[in-house]
């Protein structure tokens, strides 16, 4: 099988199916929290509400960070193929920060919008996170092939803006926390490694790259 | 996780006549046969049941709400106790090999009565009641919880307080070894709560030994806990060790730790926001997935019997 098919047929599927894991165990415990099945191996607890909005949240930021890793893995390793799931990531971590709002706004808030609106305008850390969720609708939008040929060079521009949606929604999750900021931090220090081996990657190419392209030097 | 009661066989309970008159009987001096009969419940206090067993105490009705009870599973797996942990789940598993007998509690600061005193001597002239009060917590969720214990001024009356009592301060367990969430500095431990004197006499604020007729299991704050049904949840210190009656306000853990979002007061109050969320309304757990959220009311619903205490008081600025 050559590495197309392999993604088709095994890769792809398989990413698909992790993915889709978190979606799966939420939905059981919530047939479980409603009674429609005796147990689940998600169990939801007390606060089942509030369990489901932090799950949607820190699942849709750790496949942000995964989405967000794929390049610097492709350097590392030379698997440039790697990119062919990226989309896939980047588009279930839109899903969950969706489903994150979703639960927020229907289950939460039982769908009183001037209560979301108020958050949403009141409450910075709610301000930081909507911004982020839709930030993320236009990359959603044009992460098609056509919309790929379409843009050209400009996609790669619009795409840089989920550095910006992962450092909004890392802020929201920090900004959350009632005191024991652990968790947070690290999800903020894998962050920073990612960026920060974007940076030292950059410069490497470039100081590798000048002598050859410097003036005078052919 | 749950929460096992252990299994007692009925064999191993000691009959209440011989319990009662324990005392009595060693100084007959049948020693050997009372500590034959006490069996596995030599450690246990006077008024605290033996384990698995339930406190003989009538409810008051007076002073309960009549919403019905959030589940014993529910009030003991969703515990906000960073002494053991900071996830709301951390102190039903960390607690668990927790073992709050024996127990004592110190008494000091502006009182005529001080000392140190065995938690058996401080529940024996008691009567325990059940009360079942609304717990708001400071997150905007709440449950209903049917806590079993005494009024505070029952026991405050005891020590005396002087005149120069303005306050009373009480103190948490301090010993990482026994509460392993203390080896982590989230806090600045001991964890400390305080109240003014009128608040601490009124007859709603609460001591608990109890939940749902049994000893407070671990996580709920063993063996005895303070209950301010109208004050947000933090206010409720658990597993005290020490109560001081003191001229100055104490500083209480939350405020030192965030003076800005947490006060001394802390008064359920639908109209004081927390700085990054509000609290006009909260979620009341135990229902269904939808429609659990509810309007918060002043003092929790308690305002007639407290809103007194606070007039001509600017509830925003004592926060």
């Amino acid at each position: 099988m050559n590495v197309t098919g392999a993604y088709r047929y095994i890769v792809k599927p398989l990413t698909f199916a992790a993915c889709a894991v978190p979606a799966v165990l939420m939905t059981l415990g919530i047939l479980a929290a409603t009674g429609v099945i005796a147990r689940s191996p998600m169990d939801l607890g007390a606060d089942p509400v509030n369990r489901l909005i932090h799950a949607c949240g820190i699942t849709a930021l750790n496949l942000l960070l995964i989405t967000l890793a794929v390049t610097p893995l492709r350097q590392i390793t030379g698997m440039n193929h790697l990119v062919r799931v990226r989309r896939m990531l980047g588009l279930f971590a839109f899903f969950y920060a969706l489903m994150h709002f979703t639960v927020y706004l229907w289950l939460d808030q039982g769908l009183d919008l001037k209560a979301v609106w108020g958050d949403i305008a009141k409450r910075p850390y709610i301000t930081v996170g909507f911004t982020a969720l839709l930030l993320l609708i236009p990359l959603a939008v044009t992460s098609t092939n056509a919309m790929i040929r379409r843009l050209g060079r400009r996609w790669q521009k619009l795409h840089r803006l989920i550095y910006l949606i992962a450092l909004l929604g890392l802020w929201h999750f920090w900004w959350q926390v009632k005191k024991d900021i652990r968790e947070p931090l690290l999800y903020v220090g894998i962050f920073a490694v990612l960026m920060g081996w974007r940076l030292w990657h950059r410069q490497r190419v470039k100081a590798r790259s000048a002598p050859a392209t410097a003036p005078g030097r052919i | 996780m749950t929460y096992r009661i252990p299994r007692i066989l009925p064999s191993e309970i000691t009959s209440p006549e011989i319990f009662l008159n324990r005392r009595k009987v060693l100084e007959l001096g049948l020693a050997g046969a009372a500590l034959g009969a006490l069996g596995p419940m030599q450690a246990l206090a006077a008024n605290l049941p033996p384990a698995g067993g339930k406190f003989n105490a009538p409810r008051n009705a007076a002073l309960s709400i009549t919403d019905k009870p959030n589940s014993f599973e529910d009030i003991t797996t969703y515990n906000n106790f960073y002494e053991f942990g900071t996830d709301k789940s951390d102190p039903a598993v960390q607690a668990r090999d927790f073992k709050p007998l024996p127990w004592s509690v110190t008494v000091d600061g502006e009182a005529e009565v001080k000392g140190t005193f065995a938690i058996e001597d401080i529940l024996k002239p008691l009567d325990l009641e059940e009360r079942i009060y609304r717990l708001r917590c400071v997150e905007a969720w709440s449950m209903v919880i049917p806590w079993t214990g005494f009024p505070l001024a029952e026991l405050i009356k005891r020590f005396k307080p002087t005149s120069k009592a303005k306050y009373v301060e009480f103190t948490t367990l301090n010993d990482p070894r026994r509460m392993p969430g203390q080896r982590y500095r989230v806090l600045d431990w001991p964890y400390v709560e305080g109240l003014r004197m009128d608040e601490a006499m009124h007859p709603l604020t609460f001591m608990a030994v109890g939940v749902y007729g049994q000893a407070l299991p671990n996580q709920s704050g063993a063996p005895i806990r303070l209950v301010i049904p109208w004050k947000y949840g933090f206010k409720g210190i658990k597993s005290i060790v020490r109560i001081r009656f003191t001229e100055m306000q104490p500083r209480n853990s939350w405020q030192v730790a965030a003076p800005n979002e947490y006060g001394f007061y802390a008064n359920v109050n639908p109209k004081v926001d927390h700085p990054r969320w509000s609290q006009a309304t909260e979620r009341r757990l135990g229902g269904s997935l939808l429609g659990s959220r509810a309007a918060t009311l002043p003092f929790n619903g308690y305002a007639e019997q407290v809103a007194s205490l606070y007039s001509g008081m600017d509830l925003r600025r004592n926060f």
